[in-house]
């Protein structure tokens, strides 16, 4: 795998968006993974980790919150508290066709 | 000599063309349609034909709508524009009428009211006619105050509908004669004042409705110097401290019934620059949730930055017993919380009380 990229390069000029699901722990790792292996792990890694700031701080607020969502002009992550950790939905939006809300569970 | 008018329709898609083809076709003026699937197409008919009015699309490969209507306003300034989009933004909304254009009109907006876009374009068509060499376009800038009394003066019947970004309100003038009012669930004189204390906007002139019921029996001038005073004595801090309390008192009265009135549970306004402090409605521990407030808008905003994900819309939270959504505008953010069981939509729900508060 990866021989497409020894062939083409590595790394496309402009950054992609994220597309898929993530799981992280309660320190922030991440567990598993859909997104794709060409966007770079560390931001994916800052989505993990600001995400459970998120959680953490709305706990400390007295508001312990189940789900949150950040909505971008390009982009939505939605991410749902799991026992300390998160799954974190990278939903990319365009203008036409945004993405419905995934059900809940 | 044919009289026909004609449009020209400029969209990317082809099945919208041909649909829009054949509902324009049935117009009462009968107008010949053009239609183009990219702007370099438009421009050559409109170089080649003489077009009346153009109804473009905003999201286009290579040239898209706003810099066809850029170019069309320049070089055709006799050619009336109307964008016709499926952008549900009012910032597309308001950088179209910036740039002049006659009509702005959602797609699915033309699907449900037909019949009022209709008479829009013949009104335009009309127009065309009548004012070929004659008239000025282009009013920007004005404040609401002198459109109303241009209106009126001009003894024209027409539906102002006046949008500031999710609000939007309508007012009915016949002959010259305000004859009613109405925004976001008020009617009347209460909803003709409660307009008027909106800073910023943009504004379209749709068909008169002369059936509308009269609820303002009022002249326009008696009501505009009622208001104007009204305006005054809130934003003059010389005004004896009793009034300016009591002003203030109005003023949080108004903003609790609108609290109440869309079934928010609180509204928590924090300054994101650290000056001044918080302000709350609906609840009195607040200080913990806003500080909550200010580090999720820079928490969110930082990471739209690294992601490049665009600016940050809003942030949506939630559990078993409520909503909560964050909006950030200009130097403050605010948190509005729901029941749990609120109706979706909230997050626009939201973004109207947050408007109606700055307002």
């Amino acid at each position: 795998m990866g021989f497409l990229k020894n062939i083409f390069g590595g790394h496309a000029a402009v950054q992609q968006l994220p597309t898929g699901t993530i799981t992280v722990d309660r320190q922030g790792r991440i567990v598993t993974s859909t997104v794709s292996s060409a966007f770079p792990k560390n931001l994916l890694q800052d989505i993990g980790r600001d995400v459970l700031g998120l959680f953490r701080e709305a706990r400390t607020a007295q508001m312990p919150l189940a789900e949150v969502s950040l909505h971008y002009g390009s982009l939505r992550i939605t991410a749902r508290e799991l026992r300390g950790g998160a799954i974190i939905f990278l939903l990319p939006q365009t203008a036409l066709f945004p993405t419905p809300t995934p059900a809940r569970p | 000599m044919d009289t026909r008018h004609k449009i020209l329709i400029l969209d990317d898609d082809a099945d919208w063309l041909a649909l829009c083809r054949e509902l324009l076709a049935a117009l009462p003026s009968r107008p010949e349609i053009l239609t183009a699937n990219n702007a370099k197409r438009a421009l050559a008919l409109l170089e080649t034909e003489k077009i009346r009015l153009l109804i473009s699309d905003l999201k286009m490969p290579r040239i898209d709508g706003l810099q066809m209507i850029s170019i069309v306003r320049r070089r055709f300034p006799e050619t009336r524009t109307v964008v016709l989009s499926g952008l549900e933004d009012e910032e597309y909304r308001a950088r179209a009428y910036a740039l002049g254009v006659d009509l702005f009109w959602l797609k699915s907006e033309m699907q449900r009211n037909a019949q009022l876009f209709n008479e829009c374009l013949e009104s335009l068509l009309g127009q065309s006619d009548r004012d070929s060499d004659t008239g000025f376009r282009g009013l920007q800038s004005k404040s609401l105050m002198d459109i109303i009394q241009m209106e009126s003066l001009s003894r024209s019947s027409t539906v102002l509908r006046v949008t500031r970004g999710p609000l939007v309100a309508k007012l009915w003038i016949q002959d010259g004669e305000l004859i009613d009012a109405e925004t976001e669930g008020a009617r009347g004189e209460v909803a003709f004042y409660r307009l008027l204390a909106w800073k910023t906007g943009t504004f379209e002139n749709l068909p008169a409705e002369p059936d509308r019921e009269r609820t303002i029996h009022k002249p326009v001038n008696a009501l505009l110097l009622e208001s104007a005073q009204s305006l005054d004595e809130t934003a003059n801090p010389s005004l004896e401290p009793e009034s300016v309390e009591s002003n203030l008192h109005r003023k949080t009265m108004w903003k609790l019934s609108q609290l109440t009135r869309e079934g928010a549970e609180f509204v928590i306004a924090v300054p994101l620059a650290g000056q001044g402090e918080p302000e709350a409605l609906g609840t009195q521990n607040f200080s913990a949730f806003a500080q909550w407030t200010q580090r999720a808008v820079a928490l969110a905003r930082r990471l739209g930055d690294r992601l490049e994900a665009g600016p940050l819309s809003h942030v949506a939270g939630q559990n078993a017993e409520r909503q909560v959504v964050l909006l950030a505008r200009g130097d403050r953010a605010f948190l509005v919380g729901w029941p749990a069981e609120a109706e979706d939509n909230v997050p626009e729900k939201s973004r109207k009380l947050v408007a109606s508060w700055d307002s």
